[in-house]
């Protein structure tokens, strides 16, 4: 790669957001603000060749969007609502004063994951608008077909238009609540990317991950005093760290007691672990915390240990207790259970895991935890079955792999 | 910016019948914060007549054009700057009405 077409690839990284942000705030429409973006990032690739790079960027960047957003309003004059494009196209005001917390792109942000719009629209969108990913490639990513992904994006900003959802970062009261919507949007965006699904694609998606780490990482520069934020920055980090260990040579999941933790990487761990320890400072301190902070904070026990062995499980299940009483769902009592059975051995935790059955019969790792228990305790039979119904649902490549040789090994 | 604002009673559990001193209250608050357009509470569906006249000649139906367990029970048009600010009210006028309320805008 050129120089240019690195700075190219770096400016598209790291100031996409921006001049979306900054048209969006100017032209009140999200089409507009991404069309325009996109023209000058084609321009950028133009003429930086001929022309060189511009001291700043991100500043060529946002004025060339401006100019073309104006072209392209111009042009498009017979529209009906001429005067309110008019006063867009002359207002340079500067954007009125919000407060510290106050970033274009976190506003962007914000619209993108606005609570009226469906959960997917909101991962669709940010990852569009926020995260700067093409159409095709968010298709991809959720293995939905791209007219069906335009779609889905289109119809979020018409929906933003339409019933006018704002531009704007929401006020303190209500700011705990919206932050979680874009925290759910990030974290999808990350376990898709963790445990992609789809028997054509990688089993891991580092370009998810990244991009999940980078978006939250990009909040937590704008909210750095939002718990939450850094609970969920910690979490991505301290898993993306096992990426290295987790798929074998040969494409099989390695589950956490046969990974090589020489491979994991110490500074993503180190980074995560410090997080970690400002959030239990705090806790400390009288700030409960949520759960993408105990989250982390099992993460972090695990990352700790030298082996599974060394592991405090004690630990990790006063975690998961302290995770139940916040958010009693089945998924968190089947991962409970996990740590049940290290502690108290698999008879007790088959019991604990066969009360969820009807809850999770559809989902995969209840049958496989359930496998691996009557595994251990000799059940041969009922365990193999318990494989075979874990196989029939599971999506990702490697997990196949991995439960198809456990089962294989039963006699 | 103006929102059409369904109230959405359900017939196999509806809301409780008491609400009217609160509904009001919320009115007054409504009409002196500048939000209020318009409102009313619409008589059962069952009251309802469907007419076509787009053939030669008028059919007159008996009852609502959609049988279903939810129905629009009454309607609010309100004047609010942004969705957000819609949502919160909405938020106020389900607890003040007990029941389930659609916010849509207006083109």
């Amino acid at each position: 790669m050129s120089d240019t077409e690195a700075a190219i690839t770096q400016a598209h990284h790291e100031e996409w957001a921006r001049v979306v942000a900054a048209l969006t705030r100017r032209f009140g429409d999200l089409d507009i603000a991404e069309e325009a973006a996109a023209e000058a990032f084609v321009t950028a690739v133009e003429r930086w060749p001929a022309d060189g790079i511009p001291p700043n960027p991100g500043a060529w960047l946002t004025t060339t969007a401006n100019r073309k957003a104006i072209d392209r309003l111009r042009r498009e004059n017979k529209r009906d609502d001429k005067q309110k494009e008019a006063r867009m196209v002359y207002d340079d005001d500067p954007p009125e004063p919000l407060g510290a917390i106050d970033d274009d792109r976190l506003r962007l942000i914000f619209t993108c994951c606005h609570p009226a719009l469906a959960v997917e629209a909101r991962v669709a969108l940010t990852l569009r608008m926020v995260g700067g990913l093409t159409v095709p490639e968010i298709a991809r990513a959720f293995l939905v077909a791209e007219s069906a992904m335009g779609q889905r994006i289109t119809r979020a900003k018409a929906k933003i238009k339409a019933a006018r959802i704002p531009y704007r970062v929401p006020s303190a009261e209500d700011l705990p609540a919206r932050v979680s919507s874009v925290l759910t949007a990030l974290f999808l965006v990350f376990n898709e990317g963790y445990l992609a699904t789809g028997a054509d694609t990688d089993p891991l998606r580092h370009d998810l991950t990244a991009e999940a780490i980078r978006l939250t990482r990009l909040i937590r520069a704008l909210l750095p005093d939002n718990g939450e934020v850094a609970g969920l920055l910690a979490l991505m980090l301290l898993t993306e760290a096992r990426r290295p260990a987790r798929v074998s040579a040969v494409g099989e999941l390695v589950a956490l007691d046969e990974q090589d933790r020489g491979a994991w990487d110490t500074a993503l761990i180190a980074e995560g672990h410090r997080l970690v320890r400002e959030r239990l400072a705090a806790a400390a301190a009288g700030v409960a915390p949520g759960r993408y902070q105990i989250l982390a904070a099992i993460n972090a026990v695990h990352t700790s240990a030298r082996d599974m062995r060394d592991t405090d499980w004690s630990q990790v299940l006063a975690l998961y207790d302290q995770l139940v009483r916040l958010e009693p769902s089945p998924v968190i009592a089947l991962n409970r259970a996990i740590a049940v059975a290290e502690l108290d051995g698999p008879e007790v935790a088959l019991a604990a895991v066969d009360r969820l059955e009807h809850k999770l019969d559809g989902y995969h790792p209840y049958h496989a935890t359930r496998a691996d228990l009557l595994r251990r305790l000799g059940r041969s039979r009922e365990s193999r079955e318990a494989y075979d119904k874990a196989l029939a649902l599971a999506g990702n490549t490697a997990e196949t792999a991995y439960l198809t040789r456990r089962r294989d090994q039963l006699r | 910016m103006r929102y059409l604002v369904s109230v959405i009673d359900d017939k196999i559990t509806p809301g409780s019948t008491d609400r009217q001193p609160a509904i009001s209250a919320f009115n007054e608050r409504l009409i002196a914060e500048g939000h209020w357009v318009f409102a009313g509470g619409l008589a059962a569906p069952d009251t309802a007549t469907v007419v076509d006249s787009r053939g030669e000649e008028a059919m007159v139906t008996d009852g609502p054009f959609l049988e279903s367990k939810e129905y629009l029970a009454g309607v609010w048009v309100w004047e609010a700057p942004d969705l957000d600010v819609a949502l919160a009210l909405a938020a106020e006028a389900s607890k003040v009405c007990d029941r389930k309320i659609e916010v849509r805008p207006f083109q």
